[in-house]
C-alpha cells in the first residue's frame, strides 16, 4: 500500500513531452469558434469512415491506419501500433493542442489532399469525444 | 626475472597493444556496415528529436544504413513520405536533417561495403532497397513472417535488438 502511494507520484513525473494544455471539449470550443458552426458528431464520423480519393493512394481514409473504432488501437502501415484516438480509451488524446495540430495537418492532407477545415476538426473531435 | 627481460616483455606489450589501437578503426566499419560482422550490429540512433520524431511511426533507422544523398532526398521531402505527409517544423526538420548527414554510411568519406552495388547518383530511399539488405531478406522471408511483421519496415518484429543496433536473426 505504501509503495503504491510512493510509485504514483514518481510514475506522473516521469511522463515526458506530454504537454497537456488543452482539453477535448477546449478544442472543441476553439474550433468550433473558428468555424462559426456548431459541431456534428454524426458528421465527423462519416468524415472518418468515408473513403477519398484527393489523397495519396496508399492512405484513402483515417481507417486504413486507425480501423474503424476509435477506441481500439491502430496499425501505422509500417506495422506499428497506433494507440486508440478516442479521449474514452486514452486520455492523453485531445490534450495536447500543438500534437493535435500536427497529425491533423500531415493525416488531412495524407487522406483527403487538403487541410482539414475549422468545421471539420470540431466534427471530428466531436465524434471521438462522444464514444 | 632479469632486466633486459623485463624491458623485452613490457615492449612487446606495448607493440601488441599499439598493433591492436591502430587496428581498431580498421575493424570498425566491417563492424558498421552492419552486414559482415558477426553481431550484425549498426550505431542505433542516439539523438533525442531523431528517436522522437521519426520514432512515432517506425523504428528509428540508423542513419548508417543509407547514404548521405539518400538522407538527403527523405528529409527534404517529408510531405511526401513513402505515401504519408510526415512534415516537420523546419527547426526539427533541419535538426534531424543533420543529424542522418553527420551519421550517414558514406558519413567519413569513404565508401563502406554496406554501399555495394548501389548507383550513388541515384541511390535508393527504402533500406530495403538496398542490395545487401534484398540479399539478406529475399528468399528468407516467409510470407506469414512479413504478414505478422505487418511491414518490411518493422524490423524488431524479427530482430528483437534492433532498437539497440543489433540485426542479428532471431
Amino acid at each position: 500500500m505504501k509503495a503504491h502511494l510512493l510509485i504514483l507520484p514518481a510514475l506522473l513525473m516521469a511522463s515526458p513531452a506530454f504537454a497537456a494544455d488543452t482539453s477535448p471539449a477546449e478544442l472543441l470550443a476553439r474550433y468550433s469558434a473558428e468555424a462559426g458552426t456548431a459541431a456534428d458528431p454524426a458528421r465527423g464520423r462519416e468524415l472518418f469512415l468515408a473513403n477519398h480519393s484527393g489523397g495519396k493512394p496508399e492512405t484513402p481514409s483515417c481507417t486504413t491506419c486507425h480501423t474503424d473504432d476509435p477506441r481500439a488501437a491502430g496499425k501505422a502501415r509500417t506495422g506499428k501500433a497506433i494507440d486508440p484516438l478516442a479521449p474514452s480509451a486514452n486520455p492523453e488524446r485531445l490534450t495536447d493542442s500543438a500534437k493535435v495540430e500536427k497529425w491533423l495537418g500531415r493525416n488531412c492532407d495524407s487522406v483527403l489532399g487538403r487541410a482539414c477545415t475549422p468545421g471539420e476538426k470540431a466534427d471530428i473531435v466531436a465524434w471521438l469525444s462522444s464514444l | 626475472m632479469n632486466r633486459s627481460a623485463f624491458t623485452f616483455a613490457t615492449l612487446l606489450a606495448l607493440g601488441v597493444t599499439a598493433i591492436g589501437a591502430a587496428l581498431a578503426p580498421a575493424l570498425a566499419p566491417a563492424l558498421a556496415d552492419g552486414r559482415r560482422g558477426e553481431g550484425h550490429r549498426v550505431a542505433p540512433v542516439t539523438h533525442q528529436a531523431t528517436q522522437e520524431e521519426c520514432g512515432v511511426c517506425h523504428m528509428a533507422y540508423p542513419a548508417g544504413f543509407l547514404p548521405q544523398a539518400s538522407w538527403k532526398a527523405v528529409m527534404g521531402d517529408l510531405e511526401n513520405h513513402f505515401g504519408e505527409n510526415a512534415a516537420l517544423d523546419e527547426a526539427v526538420r533541419a535538426d534531424i536533417e543533420a543529424y542522418l548527414l553527420a551519421n550517414a554510411a558514406d558519413a567519413g568519406g569513404w565508401r563502406p561495403r554496406a554501399l555495394r552495388g548501389v548507383n550513388m547518383a541515384n541511390p535508393p530511399l527504402r533500406i530495403s532497397e538496398l542490395p545487401w539488405f534484398k540479399r539478406e531478406h529475399d528468399r528468407e522471408i516467409s510470407p506469414r513472417a512479413l504478414e505478422k511483421a505487418g511491414s518490411i519496415a518493422n524490423c524488431a518484429a524479427c530482430h528483437r535488438g534492433a532498437e539497440r543496433g543489433y540485426f542479428e536473426e532471431d
